[in-house]
């Protein structure tokens, strides 16, 4: 199969996360997006590997699974102290940054 | 064959992607990723990367779905309202550049100099992609990452139970609820460090206090 | 460093040691200790002036200009600056004058201030200006002249204001000051004209170069600058029309006027004549333009001074004519001449003013001429000093100031061409002089005496019940910033004798030094500074000499039979006389006008620019404009850039992803 096909599908991927990310208002299905693009990025990471027929681009997509999953952790720990807080999950609310 | 397949697996992904942004329920967003999940196994596989197919199903689909589950339970997951507060120019904005970052990255990966390479990749052996050979790279070459990988997820386990776990001791209806069978085994005259600083210690009939914790 | 350079230094640091000393430890010491230190700190320095002076004359003739550097300051951008005093027969003589002056002078002044609240005070700001004085007459370089130029104008004003309580003091403080920066404007622009085609800061140097610099005279930027330095003298010396200064500084106590407005600090323009004179025979022009200055305002001076009333303000006319007749001498290079007018005014003009702080003392601290009278028999002394000082203004024989004055207007004369008008005005004011300086002693001392002048026959000196200002007659205190309780009279005083006495005897015998034809001691000590000058060394006709003394005498004794004629025997003339010339005798009294001309052309436009400048320029320029359009200018970006940060998260990321869009465009266009 044509090496092409599969960072076409990655790069679909990822650009739908990233909406995602942008359109979505509760935190759970932004991390959700989140996981999405990483995911599309190991796609491509197991593609090269393969075209290149080195196996370090798995290696590499397997940390990044680790990472991924560290990343999970922490951000549901955030969510579930949110929540703890009565804070609203929504991105929207949470806008003390602003000015 | 393996075009059939890739074409199943590619738009069960895909299909799965639109799923996890598009709906309304997060419970349903995150059913939806692990079919994408589930789908983008498949196409590991058909790209010789077994030992990643296989990881990614037990531990991303099996484990981190699985918590994000439960998260979702605790957490509630009701129906978020349409459209976003922020302004509906934002979901404009967001469907152009995220076209945008499309366009660019197809051309990108295709216009460039992947035609120099036989785009059916190179021959590989038997072994590639399997358990022995990620096993041996990621002991004698990784060894590094592999280690600090372990430990970054050390790092995030604290994290997480620091971040999520109760501050200050309970509110006051918990505390009067809370009785435990610690209670009756203590000995009355046991100092215990709510005592030391000085809150009373209550009699068995009532409810204890949980020692103070730092924080 | 030979030891001439020793004692030139010393002369200038021990002055202001004395300041240091007395200004730090002058309250610990007992009643009159300050100013013990004080003159003790003046008579050494004279000590080293004279220790100078000696090591001077025992160099050969050639070699008797000695530059003594203590350190470089700078050698950058081509300007020489070095902490250098230039030590040679000029200096020395100013050195001798000044020390020697300001010795006496502190002398008096131990007991004349005692009792006042800033005794300590005034001899700190005294030694400092003495220090400044010696700096500015030992100065080797332009830099270092203006420097003390600008101390001395300093010192001034802390002097002239020392009551500072009293408006009227302050108020000519401040005018005395910013006249004084005009003139030092003046100076630093001459020396930047100057330094400009000379490139050196240093005066030996400046002085060696000035014929390749200016190669023809009457250079135009030449005559600029010397005319910018003659501002700075004219401004210094109070002559026309920056000399309206003078008067008003009559304000300060009586031994200031004697140091700084008779001796000293208004013989600085003289004295920077004299030192520039290469550069002012290289520019006739301006040599001429001073020398016409310094008759003009002999004329006016002296003309004004016949109508004053208040006892000072005479005497401080009398000095802004003594000095028109110098700087018209020096500008017309009659050096010697010029300089040896300057010693003997140093010595009778100090007399003179020593006398009137003695009758001043007497009336209690009144100085109106009008309420004095009668002081023959009450203040011997003084009339006897106050007789000398006023001889020897006049120019009578064999007084120092005859000789001064008529070597002068005789090396005038000599000059020939258009100089006889200059010569004729000199003996006109020669005549002025006598009368005005006779009027106010026969005002003063003859007559019937005034009650004050009775209690002191009877001995008891008179004490003013309410204490005032005399120039505006409104009560006042005797406490700090006042004149204190007590008035000292020279007939009960040592050191006030023993200073006027000096005095006098020198205004007796000091214009022995250089009798025409006869002795020529100034002359020859001054040598070697003006021998590169061509109108130096100039042997006037014995006609001429001898005409000229005759006159001088002729004119000196007819103002004084005048002044006694009117003012003596017969009273009535006086006022008939100022009946029938009223507009002159006006113009006479208000001094010819120049306050109220200075304060339409220069004071009332400056006026009306700071009031335009803060209502229009200030208001709406800077404030609205400036200010407020800075501001309106930040506030408006910052709310600008603000309106970035929503808060909302999402918005960031869409920032994020539209980065990552443009860098990805980016790379792809530049492979």
């Amino acid at each position: 199969m044509d090496i092409g096909w599969y960072l076409t599908a990655s790069a679909l991927i990822f650009t739908i996360g990233a909406g995602g990310v942008l359109t979505r208002r509760s935190p759970l299905v932004i991390l959700l997006c989140l996981e999405l693009m990483l995911n599309a990025a190991n796609l491509a990471l197991i593609a090269f590997a393969r075209m290149h027929g080195n196996a370090e681009g798995q290696i590499f997509a397997v940390i990044v699974m680790v990472v991924a999953a560290c990343e999970v952790t922490v951000g549901l720990g955030v969510i579930v102290a949110m929540h703890r807080r009565r804070l609203p999950i929504d991105v929207d609310e949470l806008r003390e940054l602003q000015g | 064959m393996a075009e059939v397949l890739f074409f199943l697996a590619a738009i069960g992904a895909v299909v799965g992607a639109i799923g996890v942004v598009a709906v309304r329920n997060p419970f349903y967003s995150v059913l939806a990723l692990v079919s994408h999940l589930l789908c983008l196994a498949a196409l590991f596989l058909l790209l010789n990367a077994e030992f990643v197919a296989a990881a990614q199903v037990v531990v991303y689909a099996g484990a981190v779905m699985v918590l994000y589950v439960f998260v979702v339970a605790y957490v509630g997951g009701q129906d978020e309202p349409l459209g976003p507060r922020a302004g509906s120019g934002l979901r404009g904005a967001a469907v152009l550049f995220g076209g945008a970052l499309f366009v660019e990255l197809c051309i990108a990966t295709l216009g460039s100099g992947l035609k120099l390479i036989d785009s059916r990749g190179t021959p590989i052996g038997r072994g590639f992609g399997a358990p022995e050979q990620i096993g041996e790279l990621l002991l004698t070459k990784f060894l590094l990452p592999f280690e600090v990988a372990s430990f970054l997820l050390l790092i995030a386990a604290v994290g997480a139970v620091v971040l999520a776990r109760r501050r200050g001791g309970l509110s006051a209806g918990e505390e009067q609820a809370r009785y435990s069978a610690m209670d009756l085994l203590r000995p009355a005259s046991t100092g215990t460090m709510a005592e030391s600083v000085g809150s009373r210690r209550p009699a068995l009939t009532k409810a204890t206090t949980p020692p103070a914790e730092d924080s | 460093m030979s030891s001439l350079e020793l004692f030139a230094w010393a002369t200038l640091l021990f002055p202001l040691a004395g300041t240091i000393v007395i200004a730090v430890a002058g309250r610990r010491l007992p009643r009159r200790g300050a100013g013990y230190v004080g003159t003790g700190a003046l008579a050494l320095s004279f000590a080293s002036a004279i220790g100078a002076l000696v090591m001077l004359q025992d160099l050969p003739h050639d070699e008797r200009q000695v530059v003594a550097v203590a350190w470089d300051y700078a050698n950058s951008v081509g300007v020489d600056a070095q902490l250098s005093l230039l030590v040679d027969p000029l200096s020395v003589f100013m050195i001798l004058v000044v020390a020697g002056v300001s010795t006496l002078i502190h002398l008096y002044s131990i007991s004349y201030l005692d009792s006042d609240e800033g005794y300590v005070r005034f001899f700190s700001y005294l030694n400092f200006f003495v220090f400044s004085m010696l700096l500015l007459v030992l100065a080797g370089n332009f830099l270092l002249l203006i420097i003390g130029w600008a101390f001395v104008g300093a010192a001034s004003y802390m002097l002239i204001s020392f009551w500072y309580r009293r408006t009227t003091a302050t108020d000519a403080g401040i005018k005395a000051f910013v006249i004084n920066v005009l003139g030092d404007v003046g100076l630093v622009l001459g020396t930047f004209f100057i330094f400009k085609h000379l490139g050196t800061l240093d005066f030996l140097k400046a002085f060696e170069g000035v014929k390749e610099g200016f190669p023809q005279t009457n250079d135009a930027d030449l005559v600029a600058g010397c005319i910018l330095l003659l501002v700075g003298a004219f401004a210094k010396s109070a002559q026309v029309p920056l000399h309206t200064w003078l008067p008003d500084a009559m304000e300060g106590p009586t031994p200031v006027s004697a140091l700084i407005h008779a001796a000293t600090m208004v013989t600085a323009g003289v004295y920077l004549i004299a030192r520039m004179h290469p550069l002012f025979e290289q520019a006739p022009i301006a040599a001429d333009v001073g020398a016409i200055v310094g008759c003009a305002t002999l004329l006016i001076a002296g003309t004004t001074a016949l109508a004053q009333t208040d006892l000072k303000r005479v005497i401080a006319y009398s000095t802004m004519s003594q000095i028109g007749y110098m700087i018209m001498g020096v500008s017309a290079g009659a050096y010697a001449a010029g300089l040896f007018h300057l010693m003997t005014h140093a010595f009778f003009k100090a007399l003179l003013f020593m006398a009137a702080g003695s009758v001043i003392a007497a009336m209690a601290g009144n100085q109106n001429l009008d309420r004095m009278g009668g002081f023959r028999r009450a203040l011997p002394f003084t009339y006897g000093c106050m007789v000398v000082g006023g001889l020897a203004l006049a120019g009578v024989p064999p007084f120092s100031g005859f000789f001064s004055k008529d070597e002068i207007l005789l090396l005038l004369g000599d000059r020939g061409g258009w100089f006889w008008i200059l010569y004729a005005a000199g003996y006109v004011g020669a005549f002025l002089t006598g009368l005005y300086t006779f009027r106010m002693i026969f005002r003063a001392f003859w007559g019937e005496p005034v009650p004050e002048a009775r209690e002191l026959e009877e001995g008891h000196l008179h004490h003013a019940h309410a204490p005032s200002n005399p120039a505006t007659g409104e009560l006042e205190d005797t406490d700090v910033g006042f004149p204190g309780p007590e008035h000292h009279i020279a007939e009960r005083e040592p050191t006030m004798k023993i200073a006027m006495g000096t005095l006098a005897f020198l205004a007796i015998v000091g214009g022995f030094l250089q009798i025409p034809k006869v002795t020529h001691v100034v002359d020859h000590f001054l040598e070697p500074t003006f021998e590169d000058s061509a109108l130096y060394a100039r042997e006037p006709s014995g006609g001429l000499i001898a005409f000229g003394l005759v006159l001088g005498a002729f004119v000196a004794f007819a103002g004084i039979g005048l002044a006694y004629y009117v003012w003596v025997k017969n009273p009535a003339i006086a006022t008939r006389v100022r009946e029938r010339l009223a507009p002159l005798y006006k113009l006479f009294l208000n001094k010819w006008y120049f306050d109220e001309l200075i304060a339409m052309l220069v004071a009332r436009p400056a006026l009306w620019f700071g009031v335009w400048a803060q209502q229009t320029f200030e208001r709406i320029f800077v404030n609205g404009l400036l200010v407020g359009g800075s501001t309106g200018i930040v506030r408006a970006g910052s709310s600008a850039v603000r309106a970035a940060q929503t808060g909302f998260l999402r918005y960031y990321a869409l920032l994020i992803v539209v980065g990552m869009v443009v860098l990805a465009f980016y790379f792809l266009l530049a492979s």
